[in-house]
């Protein structure tokens, strides 16, 4: 039984040396271990799957329809009372070898994380403001010189009368960043069980101590945008 | 920005010790190298134009001339690649980036040696002559 996900949040960046002496550039994550807060069944849901959440909330901090849905996988030792609730798919079989409210720990062995293992991390990416084309779709500029006045502007939307209306999803000026961010295959560098924490080459989405979730990587797809 | 947690990850890659370094100094580096499959170590000597970044990114830029040609080498001190970094002489300059040697060459390049006195009465202020 390999969880197929966790949940983290990034700390921030730093570079490590390997064994060879090389300068790596990583990533730090820290995962907490994950409380199941509901199971979803195929026969009620339709599919099967297990939320968790990640972290524990005051009660304070979550609103009283949180504290009901999360009441129901209260456990004696465990409060149930989370915060970041997300769903992860199981294959039908599976599901029966999660309880409520038991805790599904990163460190422990049967965990896809190791040193070498490859993995995809998703999060919300930085959020960049209204940004012009040039910046948001990587538009070219045009001439800076020889009169023009065209140098960072978005030029032509399309034809005229035909077909007297612009096209859809044309690429504009508009809010870039500040949304979901998959990055595949990248190589977990090393596992730190003690402090919690992961170290993955390379960077990841987000700003630091943004919410991220890190899975086993699917093997490189096409990633759209 | 370094948060604590980083640190305490940095620290395991971190050298115990380091010399004191600063501009306008001789130094002399010892870097591993691997040739084929063998692994030797090779000394760079030349003057330190450059110390930037902190903890485990500080690097040391070191110049010297070889056969007429500037050569000027960045090394991460923490790097295990550095095996050794020794000061041979300290050296006197008004600056913290020695960009100026560049441009110079032969008598004009020199550097005056820091006289360091290490009598606790003199204190830092004979230190910087």
């Amino acid at each position: 039984m390999v969880f197929p996900g966790f949940i983290g949040q990034k700390v921030g960046m730093t570079q490590i040396f390997d064994d060879n002496g090389q300068a790596l550039p990583v990533t730090v994550i820290e995962l907490c271990p994950l409380t199941v807060t509901q199971l979803k069944t195929p026969a009620n849901d339709g599919y099967a799957a297990v939320q968790v959440g990640y972290q524990n909330a005051k009660e304070k901090h979550l609103t009283k329809a949180e504290i009901g849905h999360l009441k129901k996988a209260q456990t004696e030792e465990n409060t149930g009372l989370v915060r970041r609730l997300q769903e992860f798919r199981v294959s039908d079989s599976d599901i029966a070898q999660y309880t409520l409210g038991s805790a599904i720990d990163p460190f422990v062995d049967g965990s896809f994380l190791s040193a070498g293992s490859k993995v995809d991390v998703s999060g919300l990416s930085i959020g960049k403001g209204f940004q012009g084309n040039t910046k948001r779709w990587n538009h070219h500029r045009g001439p800076m010189s020889h009169g023009s006045k065209s140098h960072r502007l978005p030029g032509s939307i399309g034809a005229g009368t035909t077909p007297s209306r612009v096209f859809k999803g044309l690429r504009m000026a508009g809010r870039m960043g500040h949304k979901q961010v998959t990055t595949q295959q990248l190589q977990v560098v090393r596992v730190i069980p003690e402090k919690r924490v992961v170290l993955i080459h390379g960077s990841v989405p987000g700003v630091e101590g943004t919410f991220i979730t890190i899975r086993p990587s699917l093997g490189l797809k096409r990633r759209a945008l | 920005m370094s948060n604590e947690l980083i640190k305490s990850i940095e620290k395991e890659y971190l050298k115990e010790s380091l010399p004191d370094l600063a501009p306008g100094d001789s130094v002399k580096v010892k870097v591993r190298i691997i040739e084929g499959n063998k692994e030797r170590v090779q000394a760079y000597e030349g003057v330190v134009i450059r110390l930037r970044g902190g903890g485990i990114n500080r690097t040391v830029t070191v110049r010297r001339v070889f056969q007429g040609i500037g050569v000027e080498r960045i090394f991460l001190l923490h790097s295990p690649k550095v095996e050794s970094i020794t000061v041979i002489r300290k050296g006197y300059v008004r600056r913290s980036k020695l960009y100026y040697m560049r441009e110079r060459s032969g008598k004009a390049a020199r550097i005056r040696e820091k006289v360091v006195t290490n009598t606790a009465a003199s204190g830092k202020k004979a230190d910087k002559k």
